[in-house]
């Protein structure tokens, strides 16, 4: 699945350059990108010179690049023991370079899991991930605890969904940000403070001198989020992790975050993986859905292809339950019967056959594989012939 | 089980003997409601008396009439979750009166137990509340024995309304609240709203923290309900595209004041306030080739503690001129069930382009 993108690509797993980039050795680390095996320009060089680098993200030349993201496989489970819970099982995950993808999925399909796991934030103690994860040249799961923090920040970072908790609350916004670059780079603090406020103005906060020296309780929702992706982007990441960041945003303020993320991908060239519930906001950021059932990508493909053309039925029941503009009044929504299925106890065929109008008795018995449908449209499912065909209305169903 | 396909008469007829006013009475009237929090005061200021207040609800006025859904619409902040909680007397309002069916509510003619009898709220947060400690089959009969009816009645009405929103009573009735997933605690949490047989029914968000496969069960229920009950909605979200789907009215605030009212279908078409033209814009699109190219509003909502001056929109509004931030526009109606709060639709405002908007009307 990883590398079907690009069939004709060389196969490119990260090299022993690479892996030694990602030792312990905070200097080898902050030389990582351009050890990498990419021998594209210089991705840390600066906001401007990333621009130029945004029109051809699709371009033939730049799809034989290897993935800056590349999860092969990953399994991440909590509580190993007693009641294992099974969060991720076996995701599969390419992105490259200025390429946004929206992992999309209700909640306990994995999304969010998935994302932190690219950071590694879950707990060692009690979670057990297998697999591989490389981000631009750093085999994330082998880490040492040292070059994971220089890693975090510098090579990928991550936007929260609620910022008042994720920002520290007695320090102003203006000295976590300062914190960050200087925790990478040897800079002074007035230079940092310098780029600290070009990062202000580049989220458009108003008055960005004042709003450096406020703490975070004193700026209201939208605000608190444009400082967090400021501080995100403090250390010119690569990737940008983004979780649920509009969902506690109120409509009019939410547009204006989505509109920033995509000129921000847009102008630094940064690679984006987007988790999210709400499908209308993952179309206006990604340019590629993953869909997310039971911690497994159940389909895979570019926006248009998946909205216009569902072809996994848990795809196409979730496009049929949202209540949309100019429905009929009164008709009922159709919905997905029962519920998710308990991640301790799954079962044996596909997840999502319990409760899948078009499953057959094969469903409940075998896992299925990705079934290739177009370049770059996939979906795990045997039964993908069903939803193409005509696309039934699913019955309205309860419980 | 599908509840559409046997409309069971388990309680009463839709021609209520409760139902004084007849049909053309409001279920609701509301004039004037205000919430005004006072805030922390220092001591200078208690000394001069003054001290800041937030201005939660200030002066709403509108009718739900009986048999409808009223959806109420805003963001964060507008007053829609204050206004739920002043209209079933949870907080006590600043001012302002509310009329149920005819009646004003804490009168001797309506007294407050009564009226909650008939008006009942569903919350967002489906477990928190909830009792942990009791069954949902107990939940679900407080209510009624609270009112006088029987033990052994309660619970032979609560496991009718269990089955009726699809929990069967033999597998759920004795179950506990974390035993339940977040789409099962909200049907226990209708269940229980329904127990006292209410007329009214007020849901403040209550299906915004569910997943959208579950979102969309739940609001099949409601729909089913609501016919088999002869029930009338409050419809409190923010969620643009389920208020159009659901509801039959819509009711938009904005920083505690009533921007605009009108049926759902023509409100949604033809929006005459300019937030409410801003805030449809700001859903995101569902088509991948017409993405939102430029965001309607810049910046966030206002703080309510101190709103601005004249019209409370003047700040973000695109039509805004300095009229606006002087002359507070009333909630006036212009054509056929429209109302709507702005200078541009007021005659004579010195909006400049008042008169022309009308004319177009």
């Amino acid at each position: 699945m990883t590398d079907a993108h690009t069939p004709a690509a060389p196969k490119c797993p990260p090299s022993p350059a690479a892996a030694e980039a990602a030792g312990p050795s905070a200097s080898a680390v902050g030389s990582a990108t351009s050890t990498a095996t990419t021998p594209v320009t210089e991705p840390a060089a600066g906001f401007a010179t990333a621009a130029t680098k945004v029109s051809d993200a699709h371009s033939p030349a730049l799809a034989s690049e290897p993935p800056i993201v590349s999860v092969r496989d990953l399994t991440v489970t909590f509580n190993p023991g007693k009641r294992p819970i099974k969060a991720v099982n076996g995701v599969d995950l390419v992105v490259r370079r200025g390429e946004s993808i929206a992992l999309i999925g209700e909640s306990g399909s994995g999304k969010s899991v998935t994302l932190r796991s690219l950071l590694r934030l879950h707990s060692e103690r009690r979670t057990v991930i297998g697999g591989q994860i490389d981000i631009a040249g750093h085999a994330v799961l082998s880490l040492s605890n040292r070059a994971l923090a220089d890693y975090r920040g510098r090579v990928a970072s991550m936007i929260f969904q609620e910022p008042l908790l994720a920002l520290d609350p007695v320090y102003t916004v203006g000295a976590q940000i300062i914190e960050s670059i200087r925790r990478h780079e040897k800079i002074s603090v007035a230079d940092a403070r310098k780029r600290a406020l070009e990062l202000f103005e580049r989220v458009r906060i108003p008055s960005p001198e004042r709003r450096l020296d406020a703490y975070p309780h004193e700026m209201s929702g939208g605000m608190r989020q444009r400082a967090m992706i400021a501080l995100a982007l403090a250390c010119r990441p690569q990737v940008l992790l983004a979780d649920e960041p509009t969902t506690a945003l109120d409509a009019t303020v939410q547009i204006q975050i989505l509109l920033l993320l995509r000129e921000l991908q847009r102008e630094l060239g940064l690679a984006i993986i987007f988790v999210t519930h709400d499908m209308g906001a993952a179309v206006e950021v990604a340019e590629r859905f993953a869909v997310m059932y039971a911690g497994r990508i159940v389909e895979e493909g570019p926006t248009r292809e998946v909205m216009h053309n569902p072809r996994h039925p848990y795809t196409l029941a979730l496009m049929q339950s949202r209540a949309h503009g100019a429905m009929a009044k009164g008709a009922r929504l159709a919905s997905i019967a029962g519920s998710p299925p308990d991640l301790a106890a799954l079962p044996p065929g596909c997840a999502f056959a319990g409760r899948c109008v078009f499953a057959e008795p094969r469903c409940h018995e075998i896992q299925p594989d990705a079934v290739q449908l177009s370049e770059l449209h996939r979906a795990r499912c045997i039964r993908t012939d069903a939803t193409a065909a005509g696309m039934p209305r699913i019955e309205p169903a309860t419980v | 089980m599908d509840i559409s396909s046997k409309p069971r008469q388990v309680h009463p007829p839709l021609i209520d003997i409760r139902d004084r006013g007849g049909p053309a009475q409001p279920m609701l009237r509301v004039r004037k409601l205000f919430k005004h929090f006072d805030l922390k005061k220092s001591f200078i200021e208690s000394l001069a008396g003054g001290g800041q207040v937030v201005r939660a609800v200030d002066g709403v006025d509108f009718d739900v009439f009986k048999g409808e859904t009223l959806g109420v619409v805003g963001e964060s902040g507008c007053g829609k979750s204050t206004t739920a909680r002043l209209l079933m007397h949870l907080i006590e309002p600043s001012g302002g009166e509310i009329i149920f069916d005819g009646e004003t509510v804490g009168t001797p003619g309506l007294s407050l137990r009564e009226y909650r009898r008939q008006v009942q709220l569903v919350f967002q947060d489906s477990y928190s509340s909830l009792n942990p400690r009791l069954t949902i089959e107990d939940s679900v009969a407080f209510g009624p024995q609270v009112h006088g009816v029987s033990r052994r009645e309660a619970i032979g009405r609560a496991r009718d309304l269990l089955a009726r929103v699809g929990l069967e009573p033999r597998r759920f009735a004795e179950r506990y609240p974390h035993e339940l997933s977040g789409g099962q605690r909200q049907r226990v949490n209708i269940a229980r709203a329904l127990a006292l047989e209410p007329r009214l029914v007020i849901l403040d968000e209550a299906v915004s923290a569910l997943d959208k496969s579950v979102e969309a069960q739940v609001l099949n229920l409601l729909m089913d309900l609501k016919d088999a009950f002869g029930l009338t909605y409050i419809f409190i979200s923010h969620d643009l595209h389920v208020v159009r789907y659901i509801s039959d009215r819509v009711m938009v605030m904005y920083l505690g004041k009533v921007a605009e009212t009108g049926p759902a279908e023509d409100l949604f078409e033809r929006p005459l306030h300019p937030y409410t033209g801003a805030l449809l814009s700001s859903m995101p699109s569902m088509d991948p080739d017409q993405r939102t190219q430029e965001a309607p509003l810049t910046g966030d909502p206002p703080n309510p503690i101190n709103p601005p001056s004249g019209c409370r929109f003047h700040t973000r509004c695109p039509m805004a001129e300095p009229v606006c931030a002087e002359q507070t526009p009333t909630l006036a109606s212009v054509r056929g069930q429209r109302k709507v709060a702005c200078l541009i639709h007021e005659i004579g405002s010195g909006h400049s382009q008042a008169d022309a908007a009308i004319y177009a009307a």
